[in-house]
């Protein structure tokens, strides 16, 4: 899995990618740059380099001649605060002063090669290259200062912006206005640029405030909502009646020609069967759209799937896994063996519901041509996945096309499906005008790309000992990535493509003798809708079979659930762990549950109708492991099946934790959003469509239902990992498994209800 | 007929239908951002401002039922962003995307205005219709009784300048 990590994140461009490249460092009129170019342009003046616009800023930054730092940022904010940790981590290795330290969100531009927010992987990538461009700005400015004072640059060192050198100093503002830096570093130079050792490290692991939140409390911080443009009109799309295969075969709207601001309703004709059967209403305000939708009538063929229903689709699921197929991704040998000579045999089926990323800010653009240019102002997880797409709708070459960056109204997964763009193209360019394209909420989860629902086969085989000796787990989804990327789908042992994204987590790190792993696609989800990566993605579904499978397993054989997953976490053969991510493997997974357990009381006794559950992940993928264990204290109701989250306890092993507030805030809320999918959230597909539209129906979870939270992250110099999604992952089984412990009831469908609880006690 | 009625103290007329929800009248009529639209039923709070001092959703507001009202946004709470509750806001770090807090500042304003020392119960009370998608709930009910507590100092300190 991390191959593919690399083949995103990285492309040889961003990411870890320094082979080819250079640093320059040169002073201009206008401030200093640090900027990565060709090996080949190195041997050419750096700041002539840098006036003549000849770098390549994948990741760079500039001083200016007051010393301000301006960090570029291609990643989306959408409530990480992904800029400060990563300027932390450059400021650091420069020995900035970090009240000088800027964000500067970027817009698309080929420079700064791909655009990709996803998969907690942000800083994990980013961390050695912005090291290493901090430092070689901290050795530039070295030299150049020392030269300055006249001292051999071995008598100076860098502090809070200066170059101090004994008693005299000099600062980088003086520095970069002397018009004496110029350095160049080649691929080899930056390779054994000194870094420093980690307890030398003066920002990363020290708490900050993010340079984000204060435009987040005073209503500035601009969305993709907030953007508008001289001369737009606003569109409002009527939704068709399935996400795919519909077409428009009349509308009338003789009986909104009467609404002010009414203009036209225009039926897309998409060639990129993006948003087939689409109408929209344009108006020259959005609240004019509204009030002109209600009285137009659009007649559609409705496509194929306008019948599909949540059963269906699971159904499908259950059908595909009978049948043998899928891809083979775990498969060590004598499988059938071991299970037909085991002793014993446990097996069980998962179920997941639908869910919905429910981004408060639903999806919207503005999309107008400038200057021979088409703009795009939206905020956007994967520009680099979907412009491509853009080019294709408006057909131009995607030079002619750039994305302005804006702040992210939530993300959780749903704008790295920049879907939403192209009907605001497609009207623009029709209509030869500035559209703005806003969604209200039913609009925007009629046009979801939720989490699939999905189906799981779980099935564990024992000697005589009791002791595990065969695994296999089998789950069937839609998969996000066959719908939307599919270059990027991986191939299996079986020669059969399959999603990673959509089986991540099954792969796990416990030594259960012979084990096999198969990912399934459910081709009618994939039909019916299009499936999301949805914060985690597969790991919030294989992680509830597979730990609540442990849980299981151990009750079958009598043992304590915290004992069961020691037992297995050996951390030897390929469970050892590698470089540079997973240094320590499973024993790190077992360090965390032993921490977890300490925290929590594991063990202690609890009155009548509570209980504990345990459970443990590695978070997103095994090539970027994020160790995470999680005790969850119920107390269930049997009569009603009513379930109460008392106390999430969770301990994560990130490796090194760059900014640690940040780091909390986002496991504080990945784990509320673990125990919404658990108890609040999920909803189901009637007639092709999602059912729950909007709030009367869909219900996350809300301030009263928030359990006391205890968090820790465990003190690590280990490499650091990703902290947006793991916490998702871990907290729906630790319920389902004190639901058990509290009550005897096991339950193995998510969202968990008082009736699956009766029912299971039944 | 204009509706007329005050914003952040300023008076203002707009020619827009009676139906105009109040929310779109000051993002786009009044070019007023930092109010925000979120599910358009009154059910996730985002859209949250102050009717004569009473929080209310504006999503669902008609602007001919405010005629004559003075209407407070994020904007106008305080003159240089710096409500307590603003600042706690910072200080707890509550924020994720942001989003929804223009709502949740504007809901805990309208809560500490009639109740200065909220329990948890009552916080939970007033602000669980406001829907936080990041999940920040422990930092928003936090900020508020930080918020709370230096609205109760600084009373206090004006009963002793009032001295």
């Amino acid at each position: 899995m991390s191959k593919l990590m690399n083949r995103i994140a990285s492309s040889g461009k961003t990411g870890g990618g320094v082979s080819r490249r250079g640093f320059i460092i040169g002073a201009t009129s206008a401030g200093a740059t640090l900027a990565f170019v060709p090996s080949a342009l190195l041997a050419s003046k750096p700041a002539a380099a840098i006036e003549a616009k000849l770098f390549e800023p994948t990741v760079w930054y500039a001083i200016d001649l007051d010393g301000q730092i301006y960090v570029n940022i291609t990643k989306a904010e959408m409530g990480q605060h992904v800029g400060t940790a990563l300027a932390r981590i450059v400021a650091d290795e420069l020995e900035a002063d970090w009240s000088q330290v800027n964000l500067k969100h970027v817009d698309t531009d080929p420079r700064f090669g791909d655009f990709v927010t996803g998969g907690s992987w942000s800083v994990s990538t980013s961390f050695d290259l912005l090291s290493r461009a901090g430092a070689a700005g901290r050795v530039a400015l070295i030299e150049a200062g020392a030269k300055m004072l006249g001292v051999p640059e071995g008598n100076c060192r860098a502090k809070a912006s200066k170059v101090i050198c004994g008693s005299r100093s000099v600062s980088y503002a003086e520095i970069v206005n002397s018009g004496m830096l110029e350095r160049s570093f080649t691929p080899e130079d930056l390779a054994k640029l000194p870094l420093k050792k980690p307890e030398e490290r003066s920002l990363i692991g020290q708490d900050t405030q993010a340079l984000d939140i204060p435009a987040k409390t005073s209503g500035t911080a601009v969305y993709g909502i907030d953007a508008s443009y001289e001369g737009m009109v606003y569109a409002k799309p009527i939704m068709p009646p399935t996400r795919y295969g519909s077409s428009v075969k009349a509308v009338d709207d003789s009986g909104a020609k009467g609404v002010k601001g009414y203009v036209q309703t225009l039926v897309l004709d998409d060639p990129t069967n993006t948003v087939p059967g689409w109408a929209l209403v344009i108006a020259d305000s959005f609240h004019a759209a509204q009030r002109a939708q209600r009285l137009i009538k659009v007649d559609w063929q409705a496509g194929p799937t306008a019948g599909v229903s949540e059963s269906d689709i699971l159904v499908r699921g259950e059908e595909l896994i009978d049948s043998g197929a899928g891809a083979i991704v775990v498969d060590d040998e004598h499988v059938e063996h071991a299970f037909a000579a085991a002793s014993d045999e446990l097996q069980a089926s998962y179920t997941t519901s639908t869910v919905l990323h429910f981004q408060l800010e639903p999806v919207n653009a503005v999309a107008l041509q400038k200057d021979g240019r088409w703009e795009l102002h939206t905020g956007n997880q994967w520009q680099s996945l979907i412009m491509p797409t853009y080019a294709q709708a408006l057909d131009v070459p995607v030079e002619q096309i750039v994305m302005r960056t804006h702040m992210l109204g939530g993300g959780y997964g749903r704008r790295l499906n920049g879907d939403y763009g192209v009907p605001a193209l497609l009207a623009a360019k029709a209509l030869g005008k500035p559209v703005k394209l806003v969604l209200d909420r039913e609009d925007d989860t009629q046009m979801a790309s939720p989490r699939s629902p999905s189906v799981q086969r779980l099935k564990m085989a024992f000697d005589d000992a009791k002791r595990v000796v065969a695994m296999e787990h089998v789950a069937s989804a839609g998969w996000p990535t066959a719908a939307m990327a599919s270059p990027l789908l991986a191939t299996a042992l079986n020669g059969e493509k399959y999603d990673p994204f959509s089986i991540n987590g099954a792969d796990h790190w416990y030594a259960v003798g012979a084990h096999r792993v198969r990912a399934v696609m459910n081709d009618l989800a994939n039909e019916t809708f299009r499936p999301g990566w949805l914060r985690s993605v597969a790991p919030g579904w294989t992680n509830w079979a597979s730990e609540s499978f442990m849980d299981e397993a151990a009750n079958r054989i009598g043992e304590d659930p915290l004992a069961f997953r020691l037992r297995l976490l050996t951390g030897e053969g390929i469970n050892a762990g590698s470089a540079p991510n997973a240094v320590g493997g499973a024993k790190r997974m077992a360090g965390v549950l032993e921490r977890v357990a300490e925290k929590a009381g594991w063990g202690s006794a609890l009155p009548e109708g509570k209980g504990m559950g345990i459970a443990s992940t590695f978070g997103q993928e095994r090539g970027m492991p994020t160790w995470t264990a999680c005790v969850a204290q119920v107390a269930v109701d049997k009569d009603s099946g009513a379930i109460k989250l008392e106390k999430l306890t969770v301990v994560i092993d990130a490796g090194t934790i760059v900014h640690p507030d940040g780091a909390l805030a986002q496991t504080e809320s990945a784990a509320l959003w673990g125990a919404s999918m658990a108890l609040h959230e999920g909803t189901q597909f009637a007639n092709g469509q999602i059912k729950d539209l909007n709030l009367s129906s869909y219900r996350p979870l809300r301030m009263s239902d928030v359990p006391e939270l205890d968090i820790e992250f465990i003190d690590s110099q280990h490499a650091a990992v990703g902290l947006g999604e793991p916490g998702t992952t871990v907290v729906g089984p630790a319920i389902g498994n004190a639901v058990f412990a509290a009550s005897g009831a096991r339950v193995r469908h998510l969202p968990i209800t008082p009736e699956a609880v009766k029912s299971a006690l039944a | 007929m204009p509706i007329k009625f005050k914003v952040n103290g300023r008076p203002v007329a707009l020619d827009v239908p009676d139906d105009t929800p109040l929310l779109w009248a000051v993002r786009d009529e009044l070019d007023m951002k930092g109010t925000k639209f979120g599910c358009g039923i009154g059910l996730c709070g985002a859209c949250t401002v102050h009717v004569d001092g009473v929080a209310q959703r504006s999503c669902i507001t008609p602007i001919a039922s405010i005629a004559g009202s003075d209407i407070t946004t994020i904007e106008g709470l305080a003159e240089n962003n710096d409500h307590p509750l603003q600042q706690a806001w910072v200080a707890t770090q509550t924020p994720q995307c942001g989003y929804c807090q223009s709502g949740q500042i504007m809901q805990a304003a309208s809560l500490l205005a009639y109740n200065a020392s909220p329990s948890d119960g009552d916080i939970e009370s007033a602000m669980n219709g406001n829907l936080c998608r990041c999940m920040a709930y422990p930092r928003i009910k936090k900020a508020i009784k930080m918020a709370a507590n230096q609205l109760a100092v600084n009373a206090a300190q004006g009963e002793v300048k009032r001295v």
